[in-house]
């Protein structure tokens, strides 16, 4: 569906979701309930399950529990507290030593797999190339899998007694590859990420690809262009809208960062309780009953999701309405 | 597969004869390795899983075992049966989440696309903000609400949480927006057919490959999710396989002979998800995803 109505979603992002509703224009006027009926469960589940649980936690994170003296024993009460979780979380080492791994995980994670799910996408989508069927299926399997199984058994795969990787090169002399410690970790946590991710994305890609009429690529080659020409002069600009949808997307999805960690937890020392954000708020929730600490980092986190996927959507569009004038 | 080493004759590549073969080859070649990378686990974890726990740690790992039918009753048998709880609840989770939350976005995408009322904006607009907000992050306060209305811990809690999809409403609107003709509505109303029996026998039908993708994001979406059940089940005969497998694995750091469990374990647990997705991709609509954002 090339529905063009769709820019909505760069116009909401362009501008802030701040008009309330607007009289009906009347061109039905005998429906009036029906809407409401057919949206009524969507808005309900929204309201609950999202709209609620965020103003808790942002209620919550503006708060602490403080022992009240007085009496023999002290008392746990809660107060309001104003920014103090804020101020607390962000000056706690560990969560910002969390942030920092996180950082270098998702310079490792995103471009690699956006780019190899655009290369794939362009190389499925040149008419030569053969065995498209198998390795378009091959390269999509992974979405099936989920990513604490994909961290399974990518760690049995590091680990260096059931790593054949390991086996090869100690097979050679050169002793075990070190997957799971010290810098080693990134690559091998960024390289599950790439592996689930990239065949969805090539999907995405791929399909939109396909939506662009073959007259272009016609006069292209008529004016003897070539692929490689073709491929990054028009398709490339062509399904830009397509990868900034997946960039956003694959932004969300290291943020999120959460089930892979934990799984290689107990294959590694080097992965601490607090190794990703989302590790540190589940200990401040769960395990040290903390909740307020664990609201404010929630908060943050989401917050810092919405801004970047803004940002980055805000500088396409720049891009494209600049080009356009 | 079939002209990867082999110097194909040109003829044979469909082509206009005269250009060089490694058009065909270099291109053919990146693209077979990339399949075989995302194959390798894959292959990897099967044969794995027929090796015995000695095999495992000894054998090369690409050697097959002798251990696959032992693995596979210790398997079902794991804290009675718990295996095979675990992967009835994921379909439980997978399947009715997904089923419901198709059909509430089909409703809500139907009502923001084909009606004008008051309000429309805001609730397409907050939707969309929904969109961006990871999922993830709301876990924790989503907890802490259910465990006040007294929801957290059971199935209830993975499950409900898991029917609103922001993304999937936004596609039903894409989706109706597009397919669902003005006048056929017109038609109906016309003739005196209530809007439920209009949306019934005329929408639903209209939007059904639209629902199709839904379904599957949403059912592979909830399959995949981890934090969720892991933050919200308190007790294990509620896992899915997501936080089962997890909970294996972390207990055999202590006990290595849970390490030949959790991968077979793993195999068994992606076959059915492989299967369904294979089977289940031609009737994806990704277009939906990927045209939705052309401006």
């Amino acid at each position: 569906m090339t529905t063009s109505d769709l820019a909505p979603i760069e116009a909401s992002v362009a501008r802030a979701p701040r008009r309330g509703g607007r009289p009906p224009s009347g061109r039905r006027p005998r429906v009036r309930l029906a809407p409401y009926l057919f949206a009524g469960p969507a808005v309900v589940l929204y309201v609950v399950f999202m709209l609620i649980p965020v103003l808790y936690a942002i209620y919550l994170s503006l708060r602490a529990y403080r022992l009240q003296a007085g009496g023999t024993f002290g008392r746990r009460v809660e107060v309001f507290v104003g920014l103090e979780n804020y101020v607390g979380v962000l000056s706690d080492p560990e969560l910002l030593a969390s942030f920092g791994r996180l950082a270098v995980y998702g310079f490792i994670a995103v471009p690699l797999t956006l780019g190899l799910a655009l290369l794939f996408a362009l190389l499925l989508d040149v008419p030569a190339v053969r065995a498209k069927r198998f390795s378009r299926t091959a390269i999509f399997i992974p979405y099936a899998v989920p990513g604490v199984v994909a961290a399974l058994m990518w760690g049995f795969m590091y680990l260096p007694s059931t790593s054949p990787f390991s086996y090869l090169t100690e097979q050679a002399g050169w002793g075990p590859i070190p997957f799971l410690t010290g810098p080693g970790l990134f690559g091998s946590l960024a390289n599950i990420a790439i592996w689930g991710g990239v065949g969805f994305n090539m999907i995405i890609i791929y399909t939109s690809l396909r939506g662009i009429p073959d007259e272009l690529f016609e006069a292209a080659r008529l004016d003897g262009a070539n692929e490689l020409q073709i491929a990054l002069r028009i398709k490339v600009p062509l399904v830009g809208p397509a990868i900034l949808l997946t960039t956003v997307f694959a932004l969300i999805g290291t943020l999120q960062l959460y089930g892979e960690p934990m799984t290689l937890k107990p294959m590694t020392n080097d992965i601490s309780q607090t190794w990703a954000p989302l590790m540190t708020i589940y200990r401040d929730a769960f395990l040290t009953d903390n909740l307020p600490a664990a609201a404010a980092s929630s908060t943050i986190l989401a917050l810092g999701t919405v801004v970047l996927s803004l940002i980055i959507l805000g500088i396409v569009n720049r891009k494209r309405f600049g080009a356009r004038s | 597969m079939t002209a990867t080493g082999v110097r194909a004759p040109l003829s044979a590549t469909g082509r206009p004869a005269g250009r060089p073969a490694w058009r065909t080859i270099l291109p053919t070649v990146i693209l077979v390795i990339g399949a075989i990378y995302c194959l390798i686990p894959v292959i990897w974890v099967f044969i794995a899983s027929t090796k015995s726990r000695g095999e495992l740690f000894t054998t090369f790992s690409f050697a097959p075992g002798t251990g696959l039918f032992g693995n596979l009753a210790d398997l079902f048998a794991y804290g009675g049966g718990q295996f095979g709880l675990w992967a009835a609840n994921s379909v439980l989770y997978a399947g009715v989440g997904g089923v419901l939350s198709t059909l509430v976005s089909a409703g809500a995408g139907y009502a923001l696309a084909k009606f004008d009322f008051r309000g429309r904006d805001l609730i397409f607009y907050s939707i969309l903000a929904g969109v961006l907000i990871p999922g993830i992050t709301l876990a924790v306060p989503q907890y802490l609400l259910l465990s006040q209305l007294g929801l957290a811990g059971g199935p209830l809690s993975v499950l409900l949480p898991s029917i609103i999809s922001p993304f999937g409403i936004y596609l039903s609107r894409v989706f109706a927006a597009s397919a669902i003709p003005q006048e056929i509505l017109e038609a109906g109303r016309i003739d005196g057919a209530s809007e439920w029996r209009i949306f019934r026998l005329v929408v639903l039908p209209i939007m059904l490959p639209g629902m199709v993708t839904v379904f599957l994001l949403q059912f592979v979406g909830i399959w995949n999710n981890f934090l969720l059940p892991f933050v919200m089940l308190s007790n294990q005969g509620d896992y899915p396989l997501t936080v089962g497998l997890y909970t294996l694995l972390a207990k055999g750091s202590g006990a290595p002979a849970l390490y030949s469990l959790a991968i077979i374990g793993a195999a068994v647990s992606i076959i059915p998800l492989i299967c369904l997705v294979l089977f289940l991709q031609r009737f994806w609509r990704l277009d939906l995803i990927s045209g939705g954002l052309k401006g």
